[in-house]
This record gives C-alpha cells, sequence and structure tokens, in this order.
C-alpha cells in the first residue's frame, strides 16, 4: 500500500462505513463510492486495498464492482457528462444532444477527451423525466438542455 | 382533491425537521406507537394499501408474512431505487418530504418489530441521498428516531446505500442482494424475504412512496383512506409522474382510479398534439392506445386491460412519434439492464434488439413478426424476476396494437411516422 494517495483518511472514513452495517461485505457498495470519491477510478491498487479491508478476494471485489455502470475502471473527466437516452429523453432530442457532444468534443460516448477534462457517456433512465432531454454533470442534474447548452457547456 | 402526500412540497421549509413538525407533527407515528403491532397491521389491511412500487401488493399482508416469534433482528429495507423509466416520483418525497418517510419507516418497523432499517437509492440521486442524511441526524438528535424515540422504549436507526447504476436492483431480491455487497442477482423464491431476506433474516421492502402514506393512514384512520381512491382494493392517492407529450410534465398526485385522460387533461397540461399511445406504468407496462385512454387509473382497472399500474409513470406518445423506434429503444433499456443470470432474459432481450435493429435499418424479413412473438413467448413465466416478462410483454403490446407501423418498417422499409 501506501501508494495510493490519502490511503489514511480513507481507511478512516472505510472503517466508519463497515461500523454502520451489521454485516462488513454491506459496506462494499458504500466503500467502492467512497474509493471512487478519492481516487476517480477503481483500479486494480483500488481493488486490492478494498479486498484487504473488507477480507474479500480480489476478484469478487471486481465482480461486484464491473456489475454497476456507475464504477469505472479508467479515470474519467473532470467535467463527466451523463446524458439520458431513454423514452422520454428520446422523445426530446437526447440522441441529437449525444450527438453533438460526440461531435464537438471529438471522442465518442464512454470516452474521454485528451486533456482529462470531458467525459461523456450515455446512460439509461435518470429518473427526471419531467427535464427531458435531461443530463447529469457530475452530481447535478440540468435539464431541459438543448444545442445552446452544449455549446455552453463546452466552453466552460 | 387536496393532495395528501405532496400537500406541502412547495413550502421552503418542507424537507426540514422543523417545518414537518408544523405541518405534519409525526402524529401517525406518536398514535402507532401505543399501538400492538397487530393492530397496526390490521389498521394498514384495512386501508387498502398496496405497494407503490410496480407490484401492487397489498402491504399489511406482506408485513404479516413477516414471522412474530423470530428472536433475531428484523429488517426493513427502503426502495428508494427509482428506476423503471418514465418514473421520477419517490424523488419529489425524498427530497421535499424526507420526515413523512422516515415517520413511515418508524410506523413500519413497529408493526414487524425492526429496530434496523435500510435505505436503498440509486446512486444519481446524490441530492437526495444527503438530504435525506441529514433528516436521518436531525431526527435522531431531536428524539423522534434512534435509542428510545420518542420515549417509546423502542430503537430504530435508519441508514442509507447509494446504489450504483443496475435498474435490476429496484427489484426487491435483486436489492437485497446488492444491499449485502453482492451483484444485483435476483434471488430465487421462495424463499420470500418476509422469511429470509436481508442477511438472511425476516425483511420487508417496501417502496418509498407506500411508506409515505403510513402517517396519513394511522392519523387520519384506515377508514378515511379506503374511501379515497375507486375502491376499497385500490385506495388512496397516487403520484403520477406524467412526462412525454404532454404540456406540463411533471409530478401529479390524484386519486386512484381517475381516469387516464382526464389526469393529462386536468393536471399534465393536456395533451401536446393528438396522443397516438399511452405507457401507463412505467415501460414494462404495455402500452394503450386510443380506445383505452379513458381508463381508470388503478391497479384492477390496468390489470383487466392486460396492462398495469406499475409505478404510475405516464408516457405519452403523440401521432408525430414512431412507435416501432420507441418499442425499439424500450427493448434496448431490458437487453441493457438484464443481469444475465437466466438465459429466456439475457438472450431473449439481446436477440429481440438485434432483430428490431436489423428492421430498422431496412433489412426487415416477412417472418419477423412472428419470430419476435415467438422469443417473446419464450421469455415469459420462465425467468427468476420479471425482467423479461417486462420487455416481453411491452413489446407484444406494441406489436399487437401497432402492428400496421412494424409491417410498415418490415415490408415497405418505410417508418409511417414520418
Amino acid at each position: 500500500m501506501g501508494r495510493l494517495e490519502n490511503f489514511d483518511n480513507w481507511n478512516k472514513e472505510a472503517e466508519i462505513l463497515i461500523k454502520k452495517y451489521p454485516d462488513k461485505k454491506a459496506s462494499l457498495l458504500p466503500i467502492l463510492h467512497l474509493s471512487q470519491k478519492y481516487w476517480g477510478h477503481i483500479n486494480d491498487e483500488v481493488i486490492k486495498a478494498i479486498s484487504e479491508k473488507l477480507k474479500l478476494s480480489p476478484s469478487y471485489v471486481y465482480g461486484v464492482a464491473s456489475f454497476y455502470t456507475m464504477y469505472h475502471f479508467e479515470r474519467k473527466g473532470r467535467i463527466q457528462i451523463r446524458v439520458c437516452t431513454n423514452l422520454s429523453c428520446q422523445m426530446k432530442g437526447a440522441e441529437e444532444i449525444l450527438k453533438k457532444l460526440e461531435e464537438k468534443l471529438g471522442v465518442k460516448e464512454g470516452q474521454t477527451t485528451d486533456d482529462g477534462k470531458f467525459s461523456i457517456e450515455k446512460v439509461e433512465c435518470l429518473g427526471a423525466c419531467d427535464m427531458a432531454p435531461v443530463v447529469m454533470v457530475n452530481d447535478d442534474y440540468i435539464g431541459p438542455v438543448d444545442m445552446e447548452w452544449v455549446e455552453k457547456i463546452l466552453e466552460s | 382533491m387536496e393532495p395528501i402526500l405532496t400537500k406541502y412540497v412547495n413550502d421552503p421549509n418542507s424537507n426540514k425537521l422543523e417545518g414537518y413538525l408544523k405541518n405534519w407533527g409525526f402524529s401517525g407515528l406518536k398514535k402507532a406507537i401505543n399501538m400492538k403491532p397487530e393492530e397496526i397491521i390490521e389498521e394498514v389491511k384495512a386501508s387498502g394499501l398496496r405497494g407503490r412500487g410496480g407490484a401492487g401488493f397489498p402491504t399489511g399482508l406482506k408485513w404479516s408474512f413477516v414471522p412474530k416469534d423470530y428472536l433475531g433482528p428484523k429488517y426493513i429495507v427502503i426502495n428508494a431505487d427509482e428506476g423503471e423509466p418514465g418514473t421520477f416520483k419517490d424523488k419529489v418525497i425524498i427530497e421535499k418530504e424526507p420526515f413523512m418517510l422516515l415517520e413511515g419507516i418508524a410506523i413500519a418497523a413497529l408493526a414487524i418489530g425492526a429496530e434496523d432499517a435500510f435505505i436503498y437509492i440509486r446512486g444519481e440521486f446524490v441530492k437526495g441521498s444527503k438530504i435525506l442524511e441529514e433528516a436521518i441526524k436531525e431526527a435522531e438528535k431531536e428524539g423522534y428516531l434512534g435509542k428510545n424515540y420518542l420515549g417509546s422504549g423502542k430503537n430504530l436507526f435508519v441508514r442509507i446505500t447509494r446504489g450504483a447504476g443496475a435498474y435490476i436492483c429496484g427489484e426487491e431480491t435483486g436489492l437485497i442482494e446488492s444491499l449485502e455487497g453482492k451483484r444485483g442477482h435476483p434471488r430465487l423464491r421462495p424463499p420470500f424475504p418476509a422469511t429470509k431476506g436481508f442477511l438472511g433474516r425476516p425483511t420487508v421492502v417496501n417502496n418509498v412512496e407506500t411508506l409515505s402514506c403510513l402517517p396519513h393512514i394511522l392519523t387520519n384512520g384506515a377508514e378515511w383512506f379506503s374511501k379515497i381512491g375507486r375502491n376499497q382494493k385500490n385506495s388512496g392517492t397516487k403520484l403520477f409522474p406524467i412526462s412525454g407529450d404532454v404540456k406540463k410534465p411533471g409530478v401529479y398526485e390524484a386519486p386512484l382510479g381517475i381516469p387516464l385522460r382526464e389526469l393529462i387533461e386536468k393536471y399534465a397540461g393536456g395533451f401536446d398534439c393528438r396522443p397516438k399511445a399511452i405507457i401507463p406504468g412505467g415501460v414494462s407496462a404495455p402500452v394503450l392506445s386510443e380506445n383505452e385512454f379513458d381508463i381508470p387509473m388503478d391497479f384492477d382497472s390496468l390489470l383487466q386491460a392486460k396492462s398495469m399500474l406499475g409505478s404510475g409513470a405516464i408516457i405519452v406518445l403523440n401521432e408525430k412519434r414512431c412507435l416501432f423506434k420507441s418499442a425499439l429503444r424500450i427493448v434496448s433499456f431490458f437487453a441493457e439492464e438484464s443481469c444475465g443470470q437466466c438465459s429466456p432474459c439475457r438472450e431473449g432481450t439481446r436477440w429481440l434488439e438485434l432483430i428490431l435493429e436489423r428492421i430498422f435499418e431496412g433489412k426487415g424479413r416477412k417472418e419477423d413478426l412472428d419470430l419476435i412473438k415467438d422469443i417473446c413467448s419464450g421469455m415469459i413465466g420462465t425467468t427468476i424476476c420479471v425482467l423479461s416478462d417486462g420487455c416481453a410483454m411491452s413489446l407484444l403490446s406494441f406489436v399487437e396494437k401497432f402492428e400496421e407501423e412494424f409491417l410498415s418498417h418490415i415490408g415497405d422499409k418505410k417508418c409511417l411516422a414520418s
């Protein structure tokens, strides 16, 4: 260990999460979220740290983490844009929004720009269909968005 | 009628303890504390309350399956995963009335004898989980939760687990698996969660909106609640999240049984252009066509029409929409979200998507409709959970009710909508 930045703080926070649950393993999802907050993504080292903390095998931790779309194994951009393309958003032009983002940034959905600034991701229903077409920028919901919004966010 | 759950959502203090005390006062919980568990269960049974998450199972009955003589810990698990496309109602309660939810949780906990509750909230609801976290802290500090809350001699500890982007974790046993720190693979039943749930212990999983009805039922009585809505089995109000081609998309509270057209016209600002199809309960619910738009929006009326109320999420599609494309989008969703455990679902959803995509690209074959129907028939009633059934029944409803749009894409390689 030790190569992970702020490991001691992470360790303390992980300890608190573990104590919240009647079973150690039940803290796995919260600890994966915590780790992603600390280190931006879940790489081999992070998996090793979690597996040692929870006494689970690295393959088990990877197996669980890879089931969920919100955990990622590559570094994402500082500005993560998630575009909902499910039915209500599709009807209101989500596909055009996504296409425009892809064109403007020169990357495909699921990818990150070379400068590490933007990631775009096509996602399923975000549960905010009254805001269709809705996107998430990091943890915030924004909608309805239009082409003008796309121009603006890229300039930010 | 006056809304119940959403009565104070425009009050800026609705999500603060102070505001909640002024508006509602924890009166339901105070009443429940002085009742025996069986009395609470009987009261909720008599109210006719049914689950607002999707299945519509009677809430009191679900509680009554928890073994009374079990000596170890029992759990309340709150389904706040809200992932059914078109659904955005629980978010309103979470963000605007978190204490109503907490009061409901406490009442349910008294009914089954639980001291621990776990809220499983969808990962994207970061704001909502922070609001809930604050609300729990405040309630504990002021003695409405925690050790010996309200002098009841009982304890209740509520924790939050954030999901991480898997639709299947909204299915109650998939949710329990996820809560245990596993992949969200639904469990084979029996045993049901009421006897063997979280960590193998008796567990009740209830939806956010369901629990939020409890304070009102306890305060005003089962009879009051049972008289709202269409009848005893379809009682109370419902939160309807409405999106798509309507003038004012949003969440609207109305009595169960309100005719669909009236709901759109009176609450959602009316239709945006002439409606062609309406999904009445999230994308798993079979679609309705024009002759069904006056259907009463309640559990049994929709079942009778071979659809379902589901989460109550309504998506309106107007006459300009290509329903073939909409059906394809829905199938793609299920293909993406299938957990992969059962072959009929894993293979069926994927093949349906591939076939529909091929047709959409203008490479339809005349035998395709029969092929689709055949695949669908193998996906119904053959899997551990109902994701597979939801996909097949939704697609079949589109094929059956809007066959001409499918035939046009297959035969003439043309879209009737454009």
